[in-house]
């Protein structure tokens, strides 16, 4: 793909799917030019993970994904040794005749790179150019964070019985948060920010319309019509966009043509996850579909 | 083309990236440099994408996000309008560890004095019983130093995640692995444990008019904390504020004009359920407040409607794992909780403590620990 400006991008971010406005066109390809993270915050289901698969479709580039958990550290991101394996070369080299090895070779051919177990962050940067999605960073605990902060800043990692792994291309770097916590400034300082908001009507018509083309227009038209009225009652968890479509096609599956309170009402657990949210859309779905 | 264009319009962005920072937007000198490089990368003709270019470069959580557009707006669209520029923080006198009286120095260096030295023991304590909100400006400066001598326990909570121990239940992989690591000689028993992590704590410090003469002090109990262990600070009022960032400055003197310099609505209305709901929206319910102990500082005269008090009380005692509401009248003789705000919220409050005087505190600690 033509990575020259950000219209291209926007343009071939579209062939596969994805829609984006012109703010996070240009910030995807400010941080492909200039070889940054890119840091992704916002609502749930607004498509934060949804863009790096994007990217990495459009640039035709394999994606590699670290899901952040509590408690997440070096062995589980970067690289582990394969010890069984590694038992078994050993007692394959005996069986084929002790005697004969030299020491210091069989030592050595148990450091190998095949005995590595390559995890994803490693494994980025073998297969670079590469897509790394780093997914809920604010999960991992402080101290990750330091380690992804060194990581990100040299593309480059080092395994003492082996050397230095450094990516050829540096791949492109994509970081999600949900804001549980704030992110430390330093590792903010190294990235490009952005934060997805939920996209206006026609955008989000539009994102269903590729996503779901088996929803007829006249339909998602009304479910994002209703939607995004509901974004501006008080809900507890406003609807996402990955709500919407997994509203319209539960409709459409139901062979809705046209929004009524009926199959609204049946349809109800695709859109709204909360009990108090089920009561207060149930009534603003009422003034709505009546009026 | 000669370059001094080009280099008038960094003067330009430069320029932009100070009013920024004078806006309250922590802008770096990297971050500065980053945007110089986006912009030239996008083309200084696209004022759209020179407009999203500073967005990701300078900005870094959203309430960066709504300052950069005051700023972008007021700055490249006629000057008017700026927001006010916030007062470094000269001329603020750092105060630290003061002695806790001249007299009572004195007294200490002659020991021979030692009614004078029991005096004074008994003033501390003394002091350390007294309403805050009764103190004169000077026993409010001796009763500074004695938070000090606040001790913060940090409460724990157990984690999923096993960690090493040298006793416990046998860690059954940890014990294969360092075995294989051996080539497949047997070694030592591993063994682990449930783990413990520090539990988090976030304060709400009600800042409105009623609460005026308790907020200083409520806010040096919370710099206390904040050097302790992971909390998070807000205040509320008509406004919510995050303020732990100013908190984390290790001089509390310091660290008090850093967060009075971020809270914009001291001394105004409380509209505690409203507040309350935007703490939820926004940064509760996503995490912050998940598992935590969450501790409410408020004398509960709520302006606004105690319904939707009483409904985020309810939603935050739901993700909270222990919610304290500390009332600095409580401990007064005579008090019955009436507060419209009190009666709606109290409910929902694992423990509803007083909040009057610096022995208090201490109480607090004590629950926040074991909680």
């Amino acid at each position: 793909m033509q990575t020259g400006s950000a219209d291209e991008i926007a343009e071939a971010l579209r062939g596969t799917g994805y829609l984006t406005d012109d703010a996070l066109a240009t910030v995807t390809f400010l941080a492909l030019r200039m070889e940054r993270p890119l840091l992704l915050e916002g609502e749930p289901g607004t498509g934060k993970t949804a863009l790096a698969e994007a990217i990495a479709q459009a640039l035709d580039l394999p994606l590699v994904r670290l899901q952040c958990y509590e408690g997440i550290d070096a062995t589980q991101a970067l690289y582990d040794w394969d010890f069984p394996r590694q038992i078994l070369h050993l007692r394959a080299l005996e069986a084929a005749g002790a005697g004969a090895t030299d020491v210091e070779e069989a030592e050595k051919s148990l450091y190998d790179e095949r005995f590595l177990l390559a995890r994803p962050v490693l494994a980025a940067l073998q297969q670079s150019p590469a897509v790394l999605l780093v997914d809920e960073v604010d999960r991992a605990d402080d101290e990750f964070e330091a380690f992804l902060l060194e990581v990100l800043s040299t593309y480059q990692v080092t395994i003492p019985e082996l050397g230095t792994v450094a990516a050829a291309t540096p791949p492109v770097v994509v970081l999600t948060s949900n804001r549980t916590r704030e992110l430390h400034d330093a590792l903010k300082r190294r990235c490009l920010y952005h934060w997805i908001d939920h996209p206006g009507l026609e955008r989000e018509v539009a994102i269903v319309r590729s996503r779901a083309p088996e929803v007829s227009e006249e339909l998602a038209r009304q479910v994002v019509g209703v939607v995004q009225r509901l974004r501006e009652t008080d809900l507890l968890k406003p609807p996402g966009v990955a709500e919407t479509l997994d509203w319209a096609r539960a409709l459409h599956h139901l062979g809705t043509v046209e929004l009524d309170l009926e199959s609204s009402a049946r349809t109800l657990g695709a859109l709204v996850k909360y009990r108090d949210d089920a009561t207060k859309v149930q009534h603003a779905l009422d003034q709505m579909l009546r009026a | 083309m000669t370059t001094s264009p080009v280099r008038d319009a960094d003067e330009v962005l430069v320029g932009f990236t100070r009013a920024l920072r004078a806006a309250g937007v922590p802008v770096t000198q990297d971050r500065t440099h980053g945007y110089l490089a986006a912009v030239a990368l996008v083309g200084l003709g696209d004022a759209r994408a020179v407009y999203d270019a500073g967005r990701a470069t300078l900005c870094a959580s959203p309430d960066d996000l709504v300052r950069y557009d005051q700023v972008h707006q007021a700055y490249f669209n006629g000057r008017d309008g700026l927001p006010r520029a916030r007062q470094a923080q000269a001329g603020v006198p750092s105060y630290s560890g003061l002695p806790l009286s001249e007299d009572g120095l004195e007294a200490a260096a002659d020991d021979a004095d030692a009614e004078v030295a029991r005096a004074m023991a008994s003033d501390v304590e003394v002091l350390r019983h007294r309403d805050i909100g009764e103190l004169t400006a000077a026993e409010k400066h001796r009763l500074n130093a004695l938070f000090a001598s606040l001790r913060p326990r940090h409460p724990v909570r157990r984690t999923p995640r096993h960690e090493a121990w040298h006793r416990g239940s046998v860690d059954a992989s940890r014990t294969l692995r360092s075995s294989l690591r051996r080539m497949g000689e047997p070694a030592e028993i591993r063994w682990r444990r449930r783990g413990h992590r520090p539990r988090r704590v976030v304060l709400l410090i009600d800042v409105s008019g009623s609460m005026s003469s308790y907020a200083e002090a409520l806010l040096r109990l919370a710099h206390r904390m904040t050097q302790a262990g992971p909390v998070e600070t807000f205040t509320v009022g008509t406004r919510l504020t995050h303020v732990t960032r100013a908190l984390r400055v290790r001089d509390p003197e310091r660290a008090l004009v850093a967060a009075g310099d971020t809270v914009p609505d001291w001394s105004g209305g409380t509209r505690l359920g409203e507040t309350l709901r935007i703490f939820l929206e926004r940064w509760g319910r996503r995490g912050l407040a998940r598992g935590a102990v969450v501790v409410v500082f408020s004398d509960g005269w709520e302006r606004g409607d105690a319904a939707l008090l009483a409904e985020q009380m309810a939603a935050l005692r739901r993700v909270a794992h222990r919610v304290v509401w500390v009332n600095p009248h409580r401990g007064k003789s005579g008090y019955e909780p009436v507060q419209q705000g009190v009666v709606a919220a109290l409910p929902y409050c694992h423990d509803f403590l007083a909040g009057h005087s610096l022995a208090t505190y201490a109480e607090l600690l004590e629950v926040v620990g074991r909680a």
